[in-house]
């Protein structure tokens, strides 16, 4: 009989990705309303250390897979070795965090294992034995319900929605022997653009620019984020005029995103721009035209020019921090 | 090379969606159907691998009978050829099932190179492209935006959080698109005409010797109980003031003092 809730915890360069801490913390929610253990498990190479931080969030129990061929995630790689621990584990329940990598392994593992997966959920219930997911679909015009069958019964959470709670444990690390399989791609380099800034889906403030940003220069945009310790995000016109990379765009071909505060300057609110981040906590918008769409979303809207009002809003954020 | 692109007909990003009375379906009277955007890059890139290599770029689609639509503004494009898979008993199927019924369709096609959207934009599943390719033990490398075919294999730039990772796969292989890999080109309209005339094939579950109770609602392993529309975000207030600065200063202070975010 399957047992247990086992949670596959994303770290990168030997740190743990901040969904990792969420999909753990819902991971022991899920846990305790079945009445089950929690084990995490930790791919990588050199990452023995970090694994016993899992127990912060509220594992029992975590599995360390330590192995110079998982230094960096391939599919493969990943996929072969997470289906063999769940092969041997027998877990009722498995989560991963719906990051770009997590969508790629956890459908993949599905499908491997022949089992159910609901994709990108914002929330998790269960019922009984079944396990029930919340996910937006249509842009997040609709909520799906959707129950999983199959074991284990799978979910990938959507990165920065779910509530990370620290429950002290002192988790048992078992370091286990993985079983890399067959593997058919291989990692040629990493480019590592944004260093220093961090990813839109981990971000818990954005302040975004479109077209009446009128033009490349998003400097005022990228103080006012410092300020906030945010970062900046795009609409599809200010990416397509070229003015800002593909990875800041945010919507329906975009990114999703779910910040604690999102503050949209000069971006009208097209539906396919909304799909990508209506479910934020809190909408500001920034836009000269009173009859914006924008407007319609967002919690607090300021009708000016954002050439005046944004380097305003720096400044009183920069009095604030003294 | 044999190029086969996963295509879904999906409703038009704009349109209006209303849940149906089933309350687990949407109406589709009103809805305009299009070819999922992203796999409108997904065609686009197998014409430009055709065009620099030679080869063949065949559409594969499961779907009901409007999808014939979108599969024919493929072979506008430039495709070559469709294939539909049109069976009622894979409607209220899960991605799983869907992929099981490509992966099926995929052992009749010769393939060495698939192409697929990175979702799409009706159930934003992200799972239907490395379902088929796990079931057909090919690699696949997920949200590309720039490949390039050499020597039996592709190499691939993958976007991540944060960046790009390089990777190399071995052909047969899939890929995804993803926003900013290609501009699509439209259908001309000699493309247009030409496209009634390409052969568009359909079968159904027989012919393909799949048993409907695993691909179909009753195999689904993921089931939509009931669909809603999300809480309707309250439009909230306007920030007054006589001045930007004071304008400024109000947001602050609601954002501090209201919302309590910063
Ligand atoms: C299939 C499909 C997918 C799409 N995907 C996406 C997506 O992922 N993301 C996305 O964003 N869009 C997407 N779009 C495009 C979307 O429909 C809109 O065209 C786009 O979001 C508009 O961007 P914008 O708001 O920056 O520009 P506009 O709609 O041109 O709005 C500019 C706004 O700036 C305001 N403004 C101008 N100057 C100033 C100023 N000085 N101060 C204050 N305000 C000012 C104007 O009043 C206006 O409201 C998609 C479209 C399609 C068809
Ligand atoms: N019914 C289908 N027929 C053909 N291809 C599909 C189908 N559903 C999904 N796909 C492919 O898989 C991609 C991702 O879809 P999804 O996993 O549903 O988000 C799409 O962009 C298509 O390339």
């Amino acid at each position: 009989m399957a047992q247990g809730v086992l949670v596959v915890a994303e770290q990168v360069g030997g740190a743990f990705r901040k969904i990792a801490y969420e999909a753990v913390s819902e991971g022991r929610r899920v846990a305790d309303t079945l009445g089950e253990s929690l084990t995490g498990v930790v791919l990588g190479s050199g990452i023995e250390a970090i694994a016993p931080e899992l127990g912060k969030y509220g594992a029992d129990k975590v599995l360390v897979g330590d192995d110079p061929a998982l230094a960096d995630y391939t599919t493969d790689a990943y996929a072969n070795v997470v289906c063999d621990i769940v092969r041997k584990s027998d877990p009722k329940v498995l989560l991963l965090g719906a990051s770009m990598g997590g969508k790629d392994l956890s459908a993949r593992v599905a499908a491997h294992l022949d089992t159910g997966l609901a994709m990108d959920c914002v929330s998790l219930r269960v019922d009984g034995d079944a396990l029930i997911a919340t996910r937006p679909m249509f842009g997040g015009k609709v909520l799906a319900e959707v129950s999983v069958q199959g074991t284990p019964q799978i979910a990938a959470i959507r990165p920065n929605v779910m509530e990370v709670v620290e429950a002290e444990r002192a988790a048992d690390v078992e370091k286990i022997s993985v079983n890399i399989g067959v593997v058919k791609t291989r990692l040629l380099e990493k480019r590592v653009e944004t260093a220093a800034k961090m990813d839109l889906t981990e971000a818990d403030i954005i302040v975004s620019g479109g077209r009446g940003m009128g033009g490349p220069d998003f400097s005022l945009l990228e103080e006012l984020a410092e300020v906030l310790g945010g970062t900046v995000g795009a609409s599809r016109s200010a990416v397509d005029e070229g003015w800002r990379p593909q990875s800041d765009q945010v919507g329906q071909t975009g990114k999703v995103v779910s910040p604690g505060l999102y503050i949209a300057c000069g971006i009208s609110g097209a539906i396919q721009h909304l799909a990508g981040m209506g479910t934020s906590k809190y909408i500001v918008a920034i836009n000269k035209d009173p009859e914006a769409p924008i407007f319609k979303k967002a919690d607090y809207g300021i009708v000016e020019d954002l050439f005046n009002v944004v380097p305003a809003l720096t400044a009183q954020f920069r009095k604030l921090e003294r | 090379m044999e190029i086969v692109v996963l295509l879904k007909q999906v409703p038009d990003t704009e349109t209006l969606i209303q849940i149906a009375e089933d309350r687990t379906s949407i109406k589709t009277q009103d809805v305009k159907w299009v070819m999922n955007p992203y796999d409108e890059f997904a065609v686009e890139e197998a014409l430009r691998i055709k065009e620099a290599q030679g080869g063949k770029v065949t559409i594969l689609s499961v779907g009901p009978e409007r999808a014939v639509e979108a599969i024919r503004t493929a072979l506008a494009m430039g495709a070559d050829e469709g294939i539909l898979i049109d069976d009622p008993s894979t409607e209220g199927g899960d991605a799983l099932g869907t992929a099981k019924v490509l992966a099926q369709a995929l052992k009749e096609t010769p393939h060495d190179l698939l192409v697929a959207g990175q979702r799409a934009v009706d159930d934003d599943g992200y799972q239907v492209p490395a379902a088929v390719a796990a079931l057909l033990g090919i690699p696949q490398v997920s949200m590309v935006i720039k490949e390039e075919v050499r020597e039996g294999k592709i190499v691939c730039e993958r976007t991540i959080e944060g960046g790009t990772l390089v990777v190399e796969a071995e052909l047969p292989a899939l890929f995804t698109t993803q926003k900013g890999i290609n501009e699509p080109r439209y259908a001309s309209l000699p493309g247009i005409m030409k496209a009634k005339k390409k052969p568009l094939a359909k079968k159904n579950l027989d012919d393909l010797g799949l048993d409907p109770s695993e691909v179909g609602k009753g195999g689904a392993k993921c089931r939509v109980m009931t669909l809603s529309l999300p809480p309707e975000r309250s439009p909230g207030k306007i920030v007054e003031g006589e001045t930007p600065e004071a304008k400024a200063a109000e947001l602050v202070r609601l954002l501090r003092e209201e919302a309590k975010i910063i």
